[in-house]
């Protein structure tokens, strides 16, 4: 489902919702570092780099307009992670929030995983709209009662009450992970999930805070010897056995745990051979993968590097099964990009609720989209000034060389801090939530 | 590639700098900044240095903040601020690399010297552009981010590249000719050594961890993290004075918090690209007796067990050349030099009367500036 170009019977992008403040001063605190849907869809979680937490909630459709689907508005604020300071090694840690991952829900209230890069949050997020009133031991305004003054009892009634959402952190995880952490991801059994970063990942028991699993270990005995990283992880959304994990070499590992209790010897291994009329300096940089995602069926994965995201067969190893290319033309700025340390963004990546398109961010505040089936792409901006209601996005163009048509724009005239690394696309409808900076911006499809 | 004078406070008195007399200092700001909300971190450095800072350039990194004396403050990290003073070389470089097109995230200022220009075009072109390569990765690899940990894949992303710009140089036979370019008549092999026995020595000196934590992946670091940036990009004479000069001034930081006089912008690199590299060649030597605030730890890219000989002589030999009365503060301050072997102030001299800010070639100069650079000092340092 991709956004035509020209109309017709295919669907376009339209601007929805901008959150975030408008001013040019962006607060640090403010920038958003995750973005995360739930599994209904009806939640939009972000973290930002202050580490509050926001999450929005979807409006019911209202009946009086039914071609608008329902908004995202705040349902609740709470500060997740404070900053720390780690006194032995004389180290702030941060309290940018890293990821989000939502809990599957299993009662009235909602569960949400939040880590910074050393410790990871289990939040309950739960609704209070009724009271209770007429306790026998306590009077209204909650002062105890004389027990001796007491000469009936009654049964306490539920009144309603203003909504008021409770965020409670139910679980810490702490003091498991020396690197920083990168990845969290939770299993499909809903009972352990497990937690990635530099060097190590870790496996977690949901209701077991003092201990968790090391599952993959790839800390060399000595440290200088210390060539690659790992980037991300994933547990795989059907077999809670299968996870895998990528590196800043361009290599993907699958591990099953029912191996051994380590898995530091892969099931399978995921490389494309380089290509050596590319070859450079920056080569391997720019393999590093920097997000793994798998697809909803299971079958596929999905992996960006620096310019390219690729699509992977779970059953072939030796190269992926398509390729997009996401800017290409920033193959011959990569030095500067180097200078500017911008090769060293982290860019995600996400899958439609069919997986038939997948989405990632670029500079600029570009945004590209990738139709798996008829092979067609587009590049979106999130702008301020495409944010009149309902609004179609026009699609952008990057000038390479040569002549710059109108509208077109060139690489040189391309701002490097308008980055957006953090995207995430509804499960089930054409709903994508877009990161550019400290604005989220909501977009949605129009049916023609 | 651009020069930077950094500025160090230590304290939260204000510190008002002459920066017109281009001393090398650097900026920190104490440690209750780091639970600073956002405003109180502007009013420190308000504080600390007079200017009028815009609250809104701060948030972001790299951002240049002009000063009345013409310098930018540029934000390295989250807490550490560096003075920028715009090279003559900064655009030269990189230029080649982007040919010549505008760049808006580009650093420095673009004014491009003579000597600048007709050096880059005298040098071959790719090896050039892989040296620069290599000094950046250099200067990465030392900029240490002062109150949180580096980012671990990130640093070994580019010590990964610069490992395999040595090797290629090493097959190249580059760094043969690096080393024969700065080899001094009376130093034996064995005496090229004596980069890294002077770090050993400052280090075995100083009662506290390390200064330059560089490329530390166990995360060991001191607090106040020095962050010179005396970088220039360079040469109108040889290709390879970057990297050469890497290890002179890096004693002087390890052994005093503030450095000496800061250099005009030919002055070559980074002091702390040797001081850092030196420091993991030394590696297996201080392993043992370094506390876990070693570099050593860091990673075997320049760690000479590992390589193969050729690049590990030729790295010793490149460090070999350091100065050591140069680490002296007193000689730094008074910028006299008995016989600098080859200083960068010889390649002030070679180079010529910088464009107009105070340059340190002559000597007079050099000593009005460095009485103030005294004064400077008793400040700073509490006496």
């Amino acid at each position: 489902m991709m956004a035509g170009v020209g109309g017709g019977n295919d669907f376009q992008w339209c601007f929805s919702q901008v959150k975030g403040a408008t001013d040019e001063d962006v607060a640090e605190a403010d920038i958003i570092s995750t973005v995360e849907f739930n599994y209904s869809g009806e939640l939009l979680a972000t973290g930002d780099k202050g580490g509050r937490v926001v999450i929005f909630q979807r409006e019911q459709e209202s009946k009086n307009r039914p071609l608008s689907r329902g908004e995202y508005n705040v349902y609740s604020t709470f500060q997740s992670h404070e900053p720390e300071f780690d006194y032995l090694k004389s180290l702030e840690i941060e309290e940018k929030i890293n990821k989000i991952r939502w809990l599957p829900q299993q009662n009235a209230a909602h569960f949400l995983l939040s880590t910074n890069d050393k410790t990871i949050k289990l939040w309950k997020i739960s609704e209070r709209d009724k009271r209770a009133e007429g306790y026998n031991l306590k009077d209204e305004d909650g002062r105890l009662r004389d027990p001796f003054r007491i000469t009936s009892l009654r049964v306490p009634v539920l009144m309603p009450m203003d909504l008021m959402v409770e965020a409670s952190p139910r679980r810490i995880f702490a003091n498991a992970h020396t690197y920083h952490i990168n990845s969290i991801s939770v299993n499909s059994d809903y009972e352990t999930y497990l937690s990635a970063d530099d060097l190590r990942i870790n496996l977690w028991h949901l209701e077991i805070t003092d201990r968790s699993f090391n599952i993959v270990d790839i800390k060399p005995a000595n440290m200088e010897e210390l060539t690659e990283v790992i980037t991300a992880a994933e547990c795989h959304p059907h077999q809670c056995n299968v996870f895998v994990y990528s590196s800043s070499k361009g290599t993907i590992r699958l591990c099953d745990m029912r191996a051994g209790a380590l898995c530091d010897r892969h099931s399978k291994f995921f490389e494309e051979p380089e290509d050596p009329s590319s070859r450079s300096f920056f080569s391997e940089i720019i393999s590093s993968i920097s997000d793994v995602k798998f697809s909803h069926s299971g079958r596929y994965m999905m992996t960006r590097d620096y310019l390219s995201v690729k699509v992977w067969d779970l059953n072939m190893e030796n190269r992926p099964v398509e390729t997009y290319q996401v800017h290409e033309y920033l193959r011959s700025k990569l030095c500067s990009l180097y200078e500017n340390d911008c090769i060293f963004d982290k860019f995600e990546c996400c899958w439609n609720g069919s997986d038939s398109a997948i989405m990632t961010g670029s500079y600029n505040n570009f945004f590209r989209m990738f139709d798996r089936n008829t092979r067609r792409d587009i590049t979106l901006e999130a702008s301020r000034e495409n944010s009149k209601p309902r609004a179609m996005l026009k699609p952008r163009k990057v000038c390479t060389g040569g002549k710059r048509k109108k509208d077109e724009i060139s690489v040189d005239s391309l701002d490097f801090n308008k980055k957006i690394l953090h995207t995430a696309w509804h499960p089930k409808e054409n709903v994508i939530a877009v990161a550019a900076t400290n604005n989220l911006y909501i977009f949605q499809d129009k049916l023609n | 590639m651009f020069a930077e004078v950094t500025v160090r406070s230590m304290f939260s008195r204000p510190c008002y700098l002459p920066l017109h007399v281009m001393c090398v200092f650097e900026v920190y700001i104490s440690l209750s900044c780091a639970f600073c909300r956002h405003g109180k971190r502007v009013e420190k450095l308000k504080m600390l240095f007079g200017l009028a800072v815009n609250e809104a350039k701060l948030t972001s990194q790299r951002t240049r903040l002009k000063n009345q004396n013409g310098f930018h403050l540029c934000r390295l990290s989250r807490e550490v601020y560096t003075f920028v003073s715009p090279s003559r070389m900064s655009g030269s470089l990189l230029n080649m690399f982007s040919k010549g097109t505008k760049r808006k995230f580009s650093d420095g200022g673009e004014e491009i010297s003579e000597e600048g220009l007709v050096g880059a075009r005298v040098a071959s072109s790719y090896s050039l552009q892989r040296q620069s390569l290599l000094d950046m990765s250099l200067i990465k690899l030392q900029l240490c981010h002062m109150l949180v940990e580096p980012n671990l894949c990130r640093s070994v992303l580019i010590a990964n590249t610069v490992r395999q710009i040595q090797e290629e140089m090493t097959h190249d036979g580059s760094w043969h000719m690096v080393t024969e370019a700065f080899c001094n008549a009376g130093q034996s092999p064995s005496e090229r050594l004596v980069a890294t026995e002077v770090l050993c020595r400052s280090r075995e000196q100083d009662a506290e961890p390390k200064v330059f934590s560089v490329i530390s992946y166990e995360g060991c670091r001191e607090e106040e993290v020095v962050a010179d940036e005396t970088l220039c990009s360079v040469s109108v004479r040889d290709t390879v004075s970057n990297v050469y000069l890497a290890g002179r001034m890096g004693q002087c930081w390890e052994k005093n918090e503030l450095s000496g006089i800061e250099r005009d912008e030919e002055v070559l690199e980074d002091s702390r690209l040797g001081s850092g590299e030196d420091e993991e060649i030394n590696t297996e030597d201080e392993a043992s007796t370094e506390g876990p605030k070693t570099i050593g730890q860091v990673f075997g890219t320049f760690e000479i067990k590992n390589g193969s000989p050729g690049p590990d002589s030729a790295l010793e030999e490149l460090f070999s050349d350091v100065d050591t009365s140069y680490y002296d503060l007193d000689t730094m301050l008074t910028g006299m030099q008995s016989a600098p072997k080859m200083g960068p102030y010889d390649l002030l001299d070679s180079l010529g009367p910088s464009h107009g800010s105070p340059s340190i070639v002559s000597t007079p100069n050099c000593r009005s500036d460095l009485n103030e650079l005294d004064h400077i000092m008793e400040i700073i340092v509490g006496s």
